[in-house]
């Protein structure tokens, strides 16, 4: 039993370290979507899409790991999870399809660039918004008898899911504008330090609001948060956030390149860790456990050192992939 | 909505979207490899022509590769949103191994597509051919963890059942290498290779109509030729082997593909056509040759053969569509090795680039690829029904607790979207396929827009530039 504990567990830790990857890896480039509109200009939008187009596969495979691993690792989460929030998921497809063809399309014709281009916005708008909204349907908790979602299909439609949506629609925005400090130059770094400090206050209000307002929605995640011995992990993550942000708006003044980067994803970091003290040890929060929703060891066993050897493997040639890209991409060079 | 229960529309949705993913994995399997033989010509011969031909159809792969990655993130969250009872029981078996199938190959392929598209420049020939390999080599090991998982809902084997009522694993091996999935995996990419080789074979002869002495449509043609030649026959073979194969486990299925509703005591026959009557339980109009079915079934002219009549009606699978589908691949496999015969012929008579007639023939079978692909897997998925797990666990008993509003929207939505992005994608691939590969053809181009098949006269100066 000893055994089968410790496996859910590592497997917990594994699928959760995959959905973080993925949201700070789509993260940054669903966020150039989001911030399309504030970038009208063909050849700034050339330059955007460029910064990304030969890493943005890689990053939405994590995906596909999160959602597969769910599926491996905890198939009765997987199997309530999912016709859960079966509206936000159907919106997310649609609209990372629309932003994942716009990639290629946006090049292949001159004539409809522009609905390509309204499709990459919007696509990447609905899938961060459908991302949001169903982290804070998972939140809230979902309606379980037996083995089975027993909710209707608009229970996921609250007004905390919506801010959980807005807000991660917030922090996709402010990576992508970081990212784009760090890709580029001229004119258009010096639009994206602008934006980037707008989106660190917004970023700011979104978290302290979803921080207010999860403590509210059970006397667990309140318990957490405010009474001992949790509180020993949970309160240096508030002054960790107010301790990045400093940061960050003293590099975003000194205008440095890199920083802004690495403390937007410091506070994706953080943001992810006090989820994690919420909910933890739920996989489906108030009424599965990681225990419960576990795999029989066997499965869970096989797939074991695939995931040791193969993840740092897969981020070694990954991180070569980006190597390769390194540097600014400005208007003329490119890549292509 | 149209008065469909949500097993149906589930159902529909899944046969929907997998219909129309499972076209760009049979292109992007063949082209990958393509793509690295042609590679590997062009450092082996320095010849240009390989290059230009490489960049030529680099720029039709990312179209199709990325078509493909995102109508295959909705097939991998189809099974929890509409399947999820069937995820909770078939998970533990199936989920690893779709989980290692992303380890092992989705983050390969992602891992290196970039570099394979923009980075020639940026690595040097040498790292850039290892990058394209690596993504060919994704691409199939792709499809042997898939058809591993699909070939285990066939032909089950390797596990128990808990007291939850899930299926588990007492033995992976038995799991991941069941019965059928050696023939499937052999039988799905020679399909791959052949709907390349036609495509390829189409484009090479639609411009050497318009001028037989290109050097690209001329290498192109030849190679999808020798291509067709080659693996035509063996696809026949494999798909003999693979139907012998089916016949021991899934013996239902062979009943519907043959349209045998009756037992043949002494011989059954090969029915060439007929109407399947599902109500009725009757072939009628049939026109089949004696004893025929016996003799290529279990080569032995008077074996007897069990119908449909010998299965409780509620176990039988749909068989027009499973009965029509298994024609439509067969009548157009035969017409591939028709072709691939036909090029073989003109070859050896020194008319290969120029005998009008049978570049026509290619450019007709340019989508009969597609089309047989489909056609096969609609037959071994409605044979498999009315089963998700063969003789374990019914479609009915797999679906979601959702209601049909949520489910018909969903599908309301996905034939929409599909048809949008389909519509363009092929638009701007036929688009790229209207020009013929020129001398120095830039690869994948995004650095200006580029309205007809990327020529960015610029970049083609220098060799092995690609784009500006």
């Amino acid at each position: 039993m000893s055994v089968a504990v410790d496996l859910a567990t590592l497997w917990a830790f594994i699928i959760a370290l995959a959905v973080f990857i993925y949201v700070v890896m789509d993260g940054f480039d669903l966020g150039l979507g989001i911030l399309f509109p504030l970038f009208p200009g063909k050849q700034d939008r050339d330059v955007i899409t460029n910064t990304v187009a030969p890493v943005w596969d890689g990053n939405e495979t994590w995906l596909v790991l999160g959602g597969g691993g769910l599926m491996a690792a905890f198939p009765l989460a997987y199997s309530i999870l999912m016709p859960a929030l079966y509206a936000p998921l159907i919106a997310m497809l649609v609209g990372l399809i629309f932003r994942g063809v716009a990639f290629e399309f946006r090049w292949r014709t001159r004539a409809q660039r522009n609905l390509w281009d309204i499709a990459f916005t919007g696509g990447s708008w609905v899938a961060a918004l459908a991302q949001g909204i169903a982290l804070g349907a998972i939140l809230q908790g979902v309606h379980v008898e037996g083995r089975h979602y027993a909710g209707g299909w608009w229970d996921w439609l609250t007004p905390f899911s919506l801010l959980t949506g807005v807000s991660l629609v917030v922090g996709y925005a402010l990576l992508g504008a970081t990212w784009l400090i760090l890709k580029t130059e001229g004119d258009l770094r010096d639009r994206a330090y602008r934006i980037s400090w707008v989106l660190l206050f917004a970023m700011l209000l979104a978290i302290a609001a979803v921080s207010l307002a999860t403590p509210l929605l059970t006397n667990q995640y309140a318990h957490r948060w405010f009474r001992l011995p949790t509180v020993i992990f949970a309160a240096p993550v508030p002054l960790a956030v107010v301790g990045v942000t400093v940061l960050m708006m003293k590099n975003l003044a000194q205008k440095h390149d890199v920083w802004p980067f690495v403390l937007a994803l410091a506070l994706f970091f953080l943001s992810y860790a006090g989820l994690g003290i919420s909910i933890y040890p739920y996989v489906v929060p108030q009424s599965v456990t990681i225990w419960q929703a576990a795999a029989p060891e066997r499965s869970q066993l096989l797939m074991l050192p695939g995931v040791l050897v193969l993840v740092p493997l897969i981020l070694g040639y990954t991180g070569w992939a980006y190597w390769v890209f390194r540097g600014k991409v400005g208007h003329d060079a490119g890549y292509h | 909505m149209f008065g469909l229960d949500a097993v149906e529309l589930a159902r529909a949705q899944f046969a929907f979207t997998v219909t129309f993913h499972i076209i760009f994995p049979a292109f992007s399997i063949g082209l990958a490899s393509y793509l690295a033989v042609l590679e590997a010509l062009w450092l082996w011969t320095g010849r240009d022509v390989y290059l230009n031909v490489f960049n030529y159809w680099l720029k039709i792969f990312a179209i199709a590769f990325g078509m493909g990655v995102v109508s295959g993130i909705v097939m991998s969250y189809q099974f929890g949103t509409n399947w999820s009872v069937y995820s909770d029981k078939v998970g533990p078996v199936i989920g690893p191994l779709m989980a290692y199938e992303v380890l092992t190959a989705f983050f390969l392929e992602a891992g290196f597509l970039g570099v394979m598209l923009f980075g020639l420049k940026r690595v040097g020939p040498k790292l850039h051919f290892l990058a394209t390999l690596m993504v060919a080599i994704g691409t199939l090991i792709s499809a042997f963890w898939i058809l591993s998982a699909n070939s285990w809902m066939q032909t089950p084997a390797g596990y128990a059942v808990n007291a939850e009522g899930q299926f588990v694993s007492v033995d992976w091996l038995k799991v991941i290498f069941n019965p059928s999935f050696p023939y499937r995996l052999v039988h799905m990419v020679l399909a791959a290779y052949l709907t390349t080789s036609l495509v390829v074979g189409a484009v090479g002869a639609w411009h050497l109509l318009r001028n037989p002495h290109l050097p690209g449509p001329r290498v192109m043609f030849s190679m999808a030729m020798w291509m067709a030649a080659l693996v035509a026959p063996l696809q026949i073979l494999a798909g003999d082997q693979h139907g012998l194969n089916t016949l021991e486990h899934q013996p239902v299925k062979i009943m519907a593909m043959e349209g045998h509703f009756e037992s043949h005591k002494d011989g059954a026959p090969l029915y060439l056509f007929g109407w399947p009557d599902q109500a009725e339980g009757k072939l009628k109009w049939a026109l089949g040759i004696p004893k025929f079915g016996s003799l290529i079934l279990k080569h032995q002219i008077d074996a007897p053969m069990a119908g449909l009549d010998t299965i409780p009606r509620k176990d039988w699978p749909p068989v027009p569509i499973t009965f029509w589908s298994f024609r439509i691949m067969v009548g157009l496999g035969m017409l591939m090795l028709a072709l691939g015969l036909f090029s073989l012929w003109e070859r050896w008579r020194g008319r290969l680039y120029i005998n009008r007639g049978l570049h026509r023939f290619a450019i007709a079978m340019g989508p009969a690829g597609f089309i047989a692909v489909m056609a096969g897997w609609i037959t071994t998925e409605t044979g498999r029904q009315p089963f998700t797990v063969y003789g374990l666990l019914r479609t009915a008993d797999s679906v979601s607790p959702l209601a049909a509003p949520a489910v018909g929207a969903s599908l309301l939505a996905f034939i929409i979207v599909y048809f949008i992005i389909f519509a363009a994608g092929v638009l701007y691939i036929l688009r790229l396929m209207a020009e013929p590969p020129h001398a120095g053809e830039p690869g994948p181009s995004s650095a200006q827009p580029v309205r007809t098949a990327g020529i960015t006269p610029a970049a083609g100066v220098v060799q092995g530039a690609v784009g500006s």
